[in-house]
C-alpha cells in the first residue's frame, strides 16, 4: 500500500491554503472596510464555489486551464507550463474551489472587531498595513485559524473538481480522494477502508484541535 | 488657535440633519460639548479626528486638517482620542499599548505613575476594571503629545466614585500637558469642575456656547431658588393636589391647586422655585 496519494493531497492542501491565505488576505479586507456597491457582487461571486455542482466548476476551469482558453495556451505558449492534467493545475483549481472557505471566515473576522479599536490605531499614526497586522490580524486569532485549517481540510476533501481538472495520474494528481474512489470502483475494499479511516481522522484531528484552540481562547481573552 | 468652520449633511433617528457648527477654540482651552443625544456630538469628534467627512474648513495652529474639499487622515493630525468604550489594543499590555502609539518609554512611566497604573503596566487590558481601561486609554491618547485631545464621553460608562476620581486624574493631566481638550459630557457637574467653556448643541447648531458657570448656573443673579425636575405624576389627595417632581435623583412633593393641576402634564420639564434669600448648606 503506498501513502503516495496522502503525501500528495496534503501537499496540494498546504500549498491551497498558503496561497490563499495571500489571496484573500487583502480580499476580506478591503470586503469588511469597504462601503461600495460593488461589494454584494464581489461577496457573490467569492461564494459561488460553495453552491456551484463540482463538476460545473470543474468543466469551466478545465475549459479556461485546457489549450482551447486563451489563458491556457498563454501558459502552454510562453511559460511552457501544461495546466490540465497536471498538479499546477490542481492547485489553480483548488484555489477556485477553496477560495470563499479562506475568504468568509476573514471577512467575518475582520467585521466583528472592534471599529474603535483600528480607528484607535490610525488616529496613532499607524497606517493600514501595520493596523492590520499589528491590531487587526492579532486580535483575531481564531477566525484565522479557522480560515487557514478549513481552507486546508476542504482541500483535502475535494473530490469532483480534482478528478475534472487533474485525473488520476499517480504521483501528480492521484489525491486520496480519488485514491478511494479508484479502489472502491476495482472493489479493493480493504485498502479502501485503511484509506477511508485514515481521512476520518486526519479530518476529525483538525477539526478537534480548531475548536479547542477557539474555546480556549473565548477562555482567555473573552473573545 | 483652532478655528472650526463646518458642515455636514446626518442621517439620524428623526430623519436628516444638518450639522452646522462654527467655532473658535484657544490654545490650551477646555471645553465641553453638551446637548442630547443625537445632536451632533459624536459626529463633530469624529470629524476633527478625521474619522467621518465633511464639508468646510478646520484650521489648527495655521495649519489646514480640512480645508477646499482636502482632509489630512488621522494619521497626520495630532490629536489624542478616548472612546466611550475605551478601545483599547487587546492583544497587547497595558505599557504596549501606550508604546505602540509612541516609542517614548520616559513618557509612559509618568503618565503611568499619574494614573497609579505602574503596578499593572503589565496586564493585559483584559484582566482591568472599567475605570482603568478608561485610564489607560486617556494616557494613550497622550502618548503622541496631541495638539487637541478628543474625550467622547469618557466617563459615562463608569460608577459615580471612579467618575469622580477620573475627573480629577483629567483635570491633573491637563494641568500638566495644557493640552487643548474637547469633551463630549451630559453630566454637570463633571462639565463644571473640568470645563472652563460649554458648547451646547442641538438638531446639529450651537444653542449656546460661552463660560461655564454663565451656562450652566440657571439662577445666576436671581434670588430665585430654583431647580429644574421632571413631572412624574399629579395626584389628587381630598381637595388638594399633589405633584411629585423628580429633580436629579431626588424625588419632591409638591402641593398644586386645581388650576395649576390641569396645566401640567405628566413627564412636563417643569422649574421648582422658591424665593430664598439665604439659602443654606448642612
Amino acid at each position: 500500500m503506498s501513502f503516495e496519494p496522502f503525501i500528495l493531497s496534503l501537499k496540494l492542501a498546504s500549498l491551497t491554503a498558503l496561497i490563499l491565505f495571500c489571496i484573500a488576505l487583502p480580499l476580506a479586507w478591503y470586503l469588511s472596510q469597504t462601503h461600495s456597491r460593488a461589494k454584494p457582487f464581489i461577496e457573490a461571486l467569492t461564494a459561488l464555489p460553495i453552491v456551484l455542482p463540482p463538476s460545473v466548476l470543474g468543466f469551466y476551469i478545465l475549459w479556461a486551464l485546457s489549450y482551447n482558453s486563451p489563458i491556457g495556451a498563454f501558459f502552454e505558449n510562453t511559460l511552457g507550463v501544461k495546466l490540465v492534467f497536471s498538479f499546477t493545475g490542481l492547485v489553480v483549481a483548488s484555489c477556485f474551489y477553496s477560495l470563499p472557505f479562506m475568504v468568509q471566515p476573514l471577512q467575518n473576522g475582520f467585521e466583528s472587531l472592534n471599529k474603535n479599536m483600528l480607528e484607535a490605531s490610525y488616529i496613532a499614526g499607524k497606517s493600514k498595513f501595520t493596523t492590520l497586522f499589528r491590531v487587526a490580524l492579532p486580535n483575531m486569532k481564531p477566525a484565522l485559524l479557522t480560515a487557514i485549517i478549513i481552507t486546508f481540510a476542504h482541500t483535502v476533501g475535494e473530490f469532483g473538481v480534482v478528478l475534472m481538472v487533474g485525473g488520476s495520474i499517480p504521483g501528480e494528481t492521484k489525491v486520496a480522494s480519488v485514491a478511494i474512489y479508484e479502489m472502491v470502483e476495482i472493489m479493493d475494499y480493504k485498502a479502501a477502508h485503511i484509506y477511508s479511516a485514515i481521512m476520518l481522522g486526519i479530518s476529525f484531528l483538525v477539526l478537534l484541535s480548531v475548536y479547542l484552540f477557539n474555546a480556549r481562547q473565548t477562555r482567555r481573552f473573552g473573545l | 488657535m483652532i478655528n472650526i468652520n463646518i458642515t455636514k449633511e446626518l442621517h439620524g433617528a428623526d430623519g436628516v440633519m444638518q450639522l452646522a457648527f462654527h467655532a473658535e477654540i484657544q490654545e490650551g482651552e477646555f471645553v465641553a460639548l453638551s446637548g442630547k443625544s443625537g445632536s451632533g456630538k459624536t459626529t463633530l469628534l469624529r470629524i476633527l479626528a478625521g474619522l467621518e467627512e465633511a464639508q468646510g474648513d478646520i484650521i489648527v495652529s495655521k495649519k489646514e486638517w480640512l480645508h477646499a474639499g482636502k482632509a489630512l487622515p488621522p494619521q497626520q493630525r495630532e490629536i489624542g482620542f478616548v472612546f466611550q468604550e475605551y478601545a483599547l489594543f487587546d492583544n497587547m499590555t497595558i505599557e504596549e499599548n501606550l508604546l505602540f502609539v509612541a516609542k517614548d518609554r520616559e513618557l509612559a512611566e509618568k503618565l503611568l505613575e499619574m494614573t497609579e497604573l505602574t503596578k499593572m503596566k503589565r496586564r493585559y487590558p483584559h484582566a482591568l476594571s472599567g475605570g482603568q481601561k478608561q485610564r489607560v486609554s486617556i494616557c494613550r491618547a497622550l502618548m503622541k503629545r496631541p495638539k487637541i485631545l478628543l474625550l467622547d464621553e469618557p466617563l459615562s460608562a463608569l460608577d459615580v466614585t471612579m467618575r469622580t476620581k477620573l475627573q480629577q486624574e483629567l483635570l491633573q493631566l491637563h494641568k500638566e500637558f495644557k493640552t487643548t481638550t474637547i469633551m463630549v459630557s451630559h453630566d454637570p457637574s463633571e462639565i463644571y469642575r473640568l470645563a472652563s467653556r460649554v458648547i451646547e448643541l442641538e438638531n446639529g447648531t450651537i444653542i449656546n456656547n460661552g463660560k461655564t458657570k454663565d451656562i450652566l448656573l440657571k439662577t445666576k443673579g436671581s434670588q430665585k431658588f430654583s431647580f429644574e425636575g421632571e413631572l412624574l405624576e399629579i395626584k389628587r389627595v381630598d381637595v388638594i393636589f399633589i405633584a411629585i417632581v423628580a429633580i436629579g435623583q431626588q424625588l419632591v412633593e409638591v402641593v398644586l391647586s386645581k388650576k395649576e393641576a390641569e396645566k401640567f402634564k405628566v413627564g412636563q420639564r417643569v422649574t421648582l422655585s422658591t424665593k430664598a434669600f439665604s439659602p443654606t448648606l448642612s
